[in-house]
């Protein structure tokens, strides 16, 4: 009775997308939630230093003194503010009005002149470690340019036995965003996929639904395709136009195949789906199963994906921990997608991986879900 | 017996729960008959939800056989569930879709071809009445709406063998008498074979057989006939005055030969033992006593009576210092958002007095309660709680009060002893004072052996009395309690009753709601509520003789109940 197998399955599609169109939660946790993180991601966070504010504390106001800070203020990176004395300096710091400071001692002219060392002091604010060595690095570098064209200025020949040539691959204008917004789509789909369909079935169990459902000729196997498919268009859906926002509104490059992007997602929710849904299954109840979803999934997206800290940088305990996170191998496979390109040498594993998990949270779904009530 | 619908062999089923194993069925053996309504009856606890789920397919016995319509449920679960209709207890639809919606996702599910929908609907429609709603999402149904269109979904493929696990609880007694005569006219149209559960013991007898359950055995099985007619003869009502009742009820209850006694409105419902002492005997042949028809209720008491230790309720007893008008309640609104609750309730409580405030789910009960106890804010009116007025002194008055709330509000994971030393402390008792009470409580309540038991794995029984007790710590003036017997067996609720009674004759004031109807002839006066209005105030008697009529000279109250919600929607 082929026929009537598909009037089931029909039935339940119908129902299950006539209550996410009428539930206004589940639309915006689809298409409203990765919106607001990709613009508080995009625009709000980003792991470069620009426009840091530091205070320079001029104890001799002198030429090459205003050509120093003139040095800062054409930077990008640097708001320099101006401190008469080293105590206004330090107050700033500790007001947090500043990040760190710079101090040009009294005598700093004269030495620059003269052949000795011309030290400057730096003063950095060390609470974020992260920034503290961006600063710190930063300061260096303006430091040594201007002290180049300085010299320069002054037919002063400095030997410069090495001169360092960088290029920098994949990412060159070295915009974080272009590694964090691949990253904000997993953490968007891990959201989709698992929190809206951990929701689902502990729905259906609380308001004693599915006690009614049971009770009818569907089989297992109708109910979870019936509670996939919808939720499957919905994750697609948002992940459409979060990979939309990221090309067109942050300018990410695009450099790999969007059948690939295409396959990969599709994997990577069907994943998502399975762990929601095996959440929902086991928990039977909305609050848990939401707050194990965001435990299990939304928060190693976030961490353990290798999304916003390096996997290679963790103890090893952690790396080990990390091959269990699904979003770890959708993070790899979209960096490379729309930073390198197909690199199947990439790809492949990490799509076998998340065949694997798939198919370990779907199957297990269809294992715990009975037709029964214990 | 080939042609039964359903057979049962010997079945069990226990759980696993909190470390202890629970025998929900211990060798059930039923044989329903085809084409009738057969009554599985019996309180919370017997069984009869899990009997259901065992006959759906949606759990499997530990023991035994179950066959329906010739089929092994436990080898071919699904070709049951493709012939059979079931209403759980929560009905089952889908809030967020509208009643068509509803109806086709069923009609999809059991696969009614789309050709023979339009005549089936319609005719579903006929019947429950809800043509006009077909657009509307049933999450903006009433109570019995929504029940009915529970209904009308298991039925769009017309089921032989149809389960409604108590279908009718906490429901208006006009969709209640509205689904009954749904059911009858699918037994008689469509040769339905109908097995429905309830704890309402009257609906036993619009049943053409009875299956009596009791913690998880079958205690007999027949037409409900066969439960009250032993009783002929043996069932009397005594008239008493009326500020006597109350002693009379409980002296009565201590007479040797006297099984059961309750009150009923301004007489006393008393059946005897099928060989009283001469004494009693005597006294049954005074004028005041009126031999009546035994009820199946009767029966039913007697029954799970046998053999048991009769256990006479101790004296709860309280000094009470408070005279005069209890709770004056003037104009009391009470409204969320569009919604009114509560529509100007007036009505005032003399202390001593048993107030009942009956009505359905959604009816404003719980509502009333919560204003009167200073929890919810009044929307506009008047309330004085012992003498104080909730707007400006709630804590004082609460201090007064004792509350009892619908649910299992003590801590389930404390034990008995722990959960009364807390609420002690929180009502402020220390030390000796402390130490008094619990003891009381303990002693009064009948917990001492369970002083150490886990709350939580206590009987409903004794849940209950715990709640009582520990609302009663602080010696209040006034007591509430919110559906105190929904769920207890009658057993029980008659204990309970006999509690509250000594509690108002020590001169507590007891405000109590509650949707059995029996239970309101034990109450002094009663609000009848319902849509938030109160529909009628008075003695049960009183409110009874509002809806006589020629053709029913003496009505009960549901009768009444249904008269009044007509006699308010014909206005």
């Amino acid at each position: 009775m082929p026929t009537l197998v598909s009037s089931r399955l029909i039935g339940l599609l119908r129902k299950e997308s006539l209550q996410i169109l009428r539930d206004p939660s589940s639309i915006a946790i689809a298409f409203v939630l990765p919106v607001l993180l990709l613009l508080l991601f995009g625009y709000g966070v980003s792991l470069d230093s620009k426009h840091v504010k530091v205070g320079i504390v001029v104890e001799q106001p002198g030429s090459e003194a205003r050509s120093f800070v003139a040095a800062f203020q054409q930077s990008v990176y640097f708001e320099p503010h101006l401190y008469p004395t080293l105590q206004a300096g330090r107050a700033a710091l500790r007001a947090s009005e500043v990040k760190g400071i710079l101090v040009l001692p009294a005598d700093f002219a004269q030495r620059l002149k003269g052949d000795r060392d011309a030290p400057i002091q730096v003063i950095v604010n060390g609470v974020d470690a992260n920034s503290a060595r961006l600063l710190e690095g930063y300061v260096q570098g303006v430091w040594t340019t201007w002290l180049q064209r300085e010299l320069q200025a002054r037919q002063i020949q400095v030997a410069q036995p090495v001169e360092p040539q960088t290029r920098i691959w994949f990412n060159p204008e070295l915009e974080s965003r272009n590694y964090l917004v691949p990253g904000l789509l997993v953490v968007n789909m891990t959201l989709v996929g698992a929190l809206l369909t951990a929701l689902v079935f502990a729905r259906e169990w609380e308001r004693g639904t599915l006690e009614a459902l049971m009770v009818t000729p569907v089989t297992i196997g109708e109910i979870l395709i019936g509670k996939l498919l919808p939720y499957f268009v919905l994750g697609m859906g948002g992940m459409v136009l979060s990979v939309l926002m990221a090309l067109f509104l942050f300018g990410v490059p695009m450099r790999g195949s969007l059948w690939v992007l295409g396959i990969c997602s599709t994997l990577f929710l069907l994943t998502a789906l399975g762990m929601g849904l095996l959440i929902s299954i086991v928990t039977r109840n909305q609050f848990v199963a939401g707050m194990v979803a965001i435990l299990a999934t939304f928060l190693p997206a976030f961490l353990l994906s290798g999304f916003l800290f390096d996997i290679g940088s963790m103890p090893v305990v952690v790396q080990v921990v990390t091959h269990v996170v699904a979003a770890r191998y959708f993070v790899t496979i979209l960096q490379s997608l729309f930073l390198a390109g197909d690199v199947w040498s990439l790809i492949l594993p990490n799509a076998a991986a998340l065949v694997l998990m798939a198919g370990f949270f779907l199957g297990l779904s269809r294992r715990l879900l009975r037709k029964r009530l214990e | 017996m080939t042609d039964s619908p359903l057979l049962i062999d010997r079945l069990t089923k226990s759980f696993q729960g909190g470390g202890r194993r629970v025998t929900a069925l211990d060798g059930v053996s039923v044989s329903l008959a085809a084409g009738v309504v057969t009554g599985l009856i019996g309180p919370d606890g017997a069984g009869k939800t899990t009997l259901m789920r065992v006959v759906a397919g949606l759990l499997i016995a530990d023991a035994g056989r179950v066959e329906v319509l010739g089929v092994d449920v436990a080898a071919e679960p699904l070709a049951v569930q493709s012939r059979i209709g079931y209403m759980p207890q929560r009905f089952g639809l889908y809030e967020d879709l509208s009643v068509r919606e509803n109806l086709d996702l069923y009609a999809d599910l059991q696969g009614v071809p789309a050709a023979a929908r339009a005549e089936r609907y319609q005719r579903l429609m006929e019947m429950t009445g809800l043509g006009d709603f077909m657009a509307r999402l049933a999450g903006q149904l009433s109570g019995g709406m929504k029940q009915k269109l529970g209904l009308a979904c298991t039925l769009v493929k017309p089921p032989r063998l149809l389960l409604l696990d108590e279908p009718t609880v906490g429901v208006d007694p006009v969709s209640r008498r509205e689904l009954w005569s749904i059911v009858y006219r699918l037994v008689e149209e469509e040769g339905m074979s109908v097995l429905l559960s309830t704890a309402y013991l009257d609906e036993a007898e619009r049943c053409a057989e009875v299956i009596l359950m009791h913690q998880g055995r079958v205690i007999d099985q027949g037409p409900p006939r066969r439960f009250s007619e032993p009783l002929r003869g043996r069932a009397f009502q005594v008239s008493v005055p009326a500020e006597e009742r109350r002693s009379r009820q409980a002296q009565l209850s201590r007479t040797p030969g006297v099984l059961d006694a309750v009150l009923q409105g301004d007489s006393i419902r008393v059946v005897l033992d099928r060989e009283p002492p001469a004494e009693t005997r005597r006294l049954a042949e005074s004028s005041a006593w009126r031999s009546v028809e035994p009820r199946f209720e009767d029966g039913f008491v007697t029954l799970l009576n046998a053999g048991q230790e009769r256990v006479e309720p101790p004296h709860v007893t309280l000094g009470s210092r408070f005279t005069g008008a209890a709770i004056e309640v003037e104009d009391l609104t009470r409204s969320f958002g569009d919604f009114v609750a509560v529509k100007r309730s007036s009505f005032t409580v003399q202390s001593g007095e048993v107030f009942g405030l009956l009505g359905a789910n959604g009816a404003g009960k719980t509502t009333t309660f919560r204003m009167l106890c200073g929890l919810l804010p009044v929307s506009s009116g008047q309330v004085r709680v012992a003498g104080v007025d909730l707007r400006h002194a709630a804590a004082k008055a609460r201090g007064r009060i004792g509350y009892m709330s619908q649910k299992f509000s003590l801590y389930a994971n404390l034990s008995v002893r722990q959960n009364l030393d807390f609420f002690a402390r929180a009502y402020g008792l220390r030390g000796r004072a402390a130490g008094a009470r619990i003891r009381w409580a303990l002693e009064a309540f009948e917990l001492e052996t369970f002083e150490t038991t886990e709350s939580g794995t206590l009987p409903l029984g004794y849940k209950q009395r715990l709640a009582m007790a520990a609302a009663l710590m602080h010696e209040p003036d006034i007591l509430f309690l919110d559906e105190p017997t929904s769920g207890v067996d009658p057993l029980a609720r008659r204990e309970f009753w006999g509690r509250i009674n000594a509690l108002a004759e020590s001169g507590v004031t007891v405000l109590v709601t509650t949707h059995f109807m029996e239970e309101a002839e034990y109450c002094d006066r009663l609000a009848i509520m319902s849509a938030g209005e109160i529909l009628a105030l008075g003695t049960p008697m009183e409110i009874k003789a509002r809806a006589a009529t020629a053709e029913q000279p003496h009505p009960e109250m549901e009768d009444a109940f249904i008269a009044l919600i007509q006699q308010r929607g014909s206005d």
